[in-house]
């Protein structure tokens, strides 16, 4: 089967019914998808499917029609995306293993909205579990993204 | 003080720093200086001036030998070093470094000794210097107890003031000039003729210079990176998902694994059927394991579904069955007979108070899960000679030396490549699933095997946090307390984790009664007693370990107190503290929440104050009772560190701290059935999500005294003033754990 990935068509022999996580992870070695729960409950596994966030963890594979974006798709270090630049800007992650998909929860909902409201932000990112308790710089550095992506100075 | 004589005729525990322990070794052992680990495997070039610097073309690394789990501790590590050594901040680089006795945690020994952190008694601080001494015999490198700060603030600022010499030293004999006439900037000794001579060219001549013991160290007024909000070292990674973590690991040829345990915890396995699993796509072998059954396949996600193809014949529970009967045995435990310490007996508690209303009440909490975002996992590789492991990891040489032994290989043999952790809360300070690893590396020698734990298996097969009883007396008039007589029954953290070092663990445990017998509450008659409960099943340390339970004891009673004084429980707290910096972050929050401003109906405010790690902290949490239930609308939060290293990171930790301990007071609950966890994924173990998120304010305070870490401190208070909050809102006490139990929450 073909999968776009982060712009790359990668050509995979794999079971159809394999989740998009574990296809990204061990088949492709994509590792900035991360494995959480395996039930959509926890939101680390998140990624895009044209724009639109996925628990990838609980996707079958062969369900994917549209172009998937991870999260080292995004940005990288010498070129970031602008949520990634607010996100190390007000220094959210301590152990990290959630950002990937709380920053791509964050990607979508501020394409949804140019502006969220709080109330916007908690229905978009309560999917995304963070155990170290990030949320409050979380909620800083997406309102803080939003500014930027609206051409106001941060 | 008859508390000494108590101390002097016991043989005291050393607290959670043998948890992570090691080997003892002799008394002679203590004169000679740990070997340098990065001596072992030195590239050609590279140059180890000490333990935590390593010098090479490329430039500087830093090794930072305690676990990054989240609480930024390279960060503030690294700067410890480069501010002594002078480096560019974004030139270095941070590595965890080879296990190795080098990096033994004095602070985490130390603190395990059985006084109040206030306790500067000299049978108290000589105590201590013993336990600094013991540390280095064991050669323990453990992360826990929020020691790594305090254990390395001299250590690590002077191994870069000794590699800075030896790097000024090295230039002097080359430039052939007096050292004093050099400087050092970014980098690099400069001449006084401006010639620039960079460490990394340096590096090898200055291994060789005769370090001194005590080289100088800047004063404060001249740090540029402790005292500031340093980038973390960690962030960019962590934003780009570049960072590895344990579970990214990936290594060529490499097989992927998982394990399927004995739900009932501890249990064998009687055997199983794998003809089906075996034939599944993908699938390389199935493997026997002790309580449980491997699957090594080609892809994470096919060893999850054979391992759940398997018919296994378990046998029953070891462990007891239910939750109720576990409960049974902590209620029974307040005897005599179990009586496990009594740190703090003030006063007489058991003479009658004249003019003195008396209360009791009982307090209970669960058993909790650590559920860290990032399932258990590890790499392991077994070759002809040689066993390498890339797993997170809170206690390297006792995950190296278990290993070792498990692979019939000496401990030399075996290499722990420590990788960042997705959380640890104490659960990676266990080998378990490391040890897992080697078994499958065994089955599948010469091949990098990586074992990865599906949730179910991470939330039923953790290490419990113990649940815990408190059964609290006091007596109050005219506005304060005359009497505080505390009991604590669970299960020892300690022993458990001592038997699965083989260690035996003599004397009380004062884990149990940590946060008891050590607050710094000025009340005549005032005793503290811990009961140790038989062992019921592994449990292991969670983020503040005793304190977790004894904080929401003590501060949730001191509230009922308040009420029966008739006074507030600010006030109350006040008046009865006799510590100056306790006072202080009491008076903090009170003014930072407005707390003499009376809220309007349907809210409420509660506070609780508690000294843990030596960090008096403490919180006021505001609520509001809406139609979908309790919603928790802000949290104050202040705590003296001592000295603040990085307050960014600080605040942080606080903030963390406090989500962490609400999560586990709303909704942390693990229960038994047939000797098994009911809960299995985070929909039956929930924590607080973005919508439940309080506004959290911060304040750090540098009180001048010793300085200390905050990877813990912030969690203890918050369970009590959230539960003395819904008090002040509704009129509910709630003495239980989860407060789901009895109010809904928003």
């Amino acid at each position: 089967m073909k999968l776009i990935v982060n712009g790359k068509t990668h050509d995979l022999n794999i079971e159809p019914e394999m989740p998009l996580l574990w296809a990204l992870r061990d088949e492709m070695n994509l590792p900035g998808t991360k494995y959480g729960c395996g039930m959509a409950l926890c939101g680390a596994c998140t990624v895009l499917v044209d724009g639109v966030p996925v628990r990838s963890c609980a996707t079958p594979v062969g369900t994917i029609s549209g172009a998937v974006t991870t999260i080292e798709g995004l940005g990288n270090p010498d070129a970031l995306h602008t949520v990634q630049t607010a996100w190390i800007e007000h220094q959210v992650a301590q152990c990290g293993y959630c950002q990937s998909g709380q920053i791509m929860s964050a990607v979508a909902l501020l394409h949804r909205f140019k502006s969220p409201t709080d109330a916007e932000i908690d229905a978009a990112m309560s999917g995304n579990l963070c155990r170290c308790g990030a949320y409050p710089r979380i909620r800083a550095a997406i309102q803080d993204a939003a500014k930027r992506l609206n051409g106001v100075a941060a | 003080m008859s508390r000494l004589t108590t101390i002097a005729r016991r043989s005291f525990l050393i607290g959670s720093a043998v948890a992570v322990g090691g080997t003892v070794f002799g008394v002679y052992k203590y004169q000679q200086p740990h070997p340098n680990p990065l001596l072992n495997e030195l590239p050609e070039g590279a140059s180890a001036i000490t333990p935590y610097v390593r010098i090479d073309a490329q430039g500087v690394t830093i090794i930072t030998p305690r676990a990054e789990m989240g609480q930024g501790i390279h960060t503030t590590l690294a700067a410890l070093v480069a501010e002594e050594l002078d480096v560019a901040w974004d030139s270095i680089r941070v590595e965890h470094g080879a296990p190795g006795a080098a990096y033994y945690n004095r602070a985490l020994l130390q603190e395990g000794v059985p006084f109040a952190s206030l306790d500067h008694s000299r049978m108290a601080e000589g105590m201590r210097g013993t336990m600094g001494v013991l540390a280095k015999f064991m050669g323990i490198q453990g992360t826990g107890g929020s020691s790594s700060v305090p254990d390395a603030f001299d250590k690590m600022r002077v191994a870069g003031a000794a590699a800075r010499f030896a790097l000024i030293a090295a230039a002097a004999e080359r430039l052939g000039v007096n050292a004093a006439t050099l400087k050092t900037a970014d980098g690099a000794v400069i001449a006084s003729d401006g010639k620039r001579l960079p460490y990394t060219e340096l590096a090898l001549a200055a291994a060789k210079v005769q370090l001194p013991d005590n080289p100088p160290l800047k004063p404060r007024e001249h740090w540029r990176y402790l005292g500031k909000n340093m980038p973390r070292v960690d962030m960019v990674g962590k934003c780009t998902g570049e960072a590895t973590f344990g579970i990214d690991v990936r290594l060529p040829g490499m097989v992927f694994a998982t394990v399927r345990m004995n739900p009932a915890i501890g249990a064998p396995i009687k055997g199983f059927e794998a003809t089906a699993a075996k034939a599944m796509k993908g699938v390389l072998q199935v493997v026997a394991l002790p309580g449980g059954v491997g699957v090594i396949a080609d892809n994470t996600w096919r060893a999850f579904q054979a391992a759940q193809a398997i018919q296994c014949d378990w046998s029953g529970p070891v462990h007891g069955a239910t939750t109720a009967v576990f409960m049974e045995a902590i209620d029974a435990s307040f005897v005599d007979k179990h009586q496990d310490s009594r740190i703090r007996n003030d006063g007489d508690v058991t003479k009658p108070l004249p003019a003195t209303k008396m209360l009791e009440a009982q307090y209970r909490v669960p058993f909790l899960a650590h559920a860290t975002m990032e399932p258990m996992n590890a790499v392991a590789w077994l070759q002809e000679d040689r066993l390498d492991i890339w797993t997170g990891t809170q206690a390297p040489t006792v995950a190296r030396d278990q290993a070792a032994a498990l692979a019939g290989l000496d401990s030399s043999k075996v290499f722990v490549h420590t990788q960042l952790m997705g959380g640890g809360f104490g659960r990676r300070a266990e080998s378990d699933y490391v040890l897992q690893a080697v078994h499958l590396a065994k089955a599948m020698k010469g091949k990098p095997v990586k074992l990865t734990w599906d949730r179910k298996e991470d939330m039923t097969q953790d290490q419990y946090r113990p649940a815990a009883v408190g059964r609290m007396r006091g007596a109050t008039s005219e506005a304060t307390v005359q009497l505080l007589d505390v009991h604590v029954a669970s299960p020892s953290v300690l022993e458990s984790q001592g038997g699965r070092l083989g260690i035996a663990m003599p004397g009380p445990d004062k884990l149990i009664a940590e946060g008891t017998y050590d607050q710094p509450y000025g009340i005549p008659n005032y005793r503290a007693t811990g009961y140790r409960t038989p062992a019921l099943l592994p449990i292991a340390s969670w983020r503040s370990v005793g304190n977790s339970y004894n904080g929401f004891f003590m501060e949730c009673f001191m509230d009922e107190l308040a009420t029966q004084a008739g006074t507030d429980p600010m006030k109350l707290r006040l008046s009865l503290i006799n510590h100056e910096s306790s006072r202080k972050v009491l008076m903090a929050v009170a003014e930072m929440s407005n707390w003499d401003k009376p809220l309007p109906k349907g809210r409420g405010r509660g506070v609780a104050f508690h000294l843990s790690f030596g960090v008096p902290t403490a919180e006021v949490v505001e609520v509001s009772i809406t139609k979908d239930g309790v919603r928790i609308d802000q949290v104050f939060v202040a705590a003296d560190v001592g000295t603040a290293l990085d307050p960014r990171n600080i605040e942080s930790q606080l903030q963390s701290g406090v989500i962490f301990g609400l999560s586990a007071a709303m909704f942390g609950e693990i229960t038994f059935v047939n000797g098994a966890v009911e809960q299995t994924n985070f929909h039956q173990y929930e924590a607080v999500r973005m919508g439940q998120s309080p506004k959290i304010h911060v304040r750090v305070l540098e009180g001048g005294g010793p300085i200390r870490g905050v990877g813990e401190p912030g969690t203890p208070p918050a369970a009590p003033a959230l539960a003395n909050a819904i008090f002040n809102a509704t009129g509910q006490r709630i003495r239980e754990l989860p407060l789901r139990k009895h109010i809904g929450f928003a």
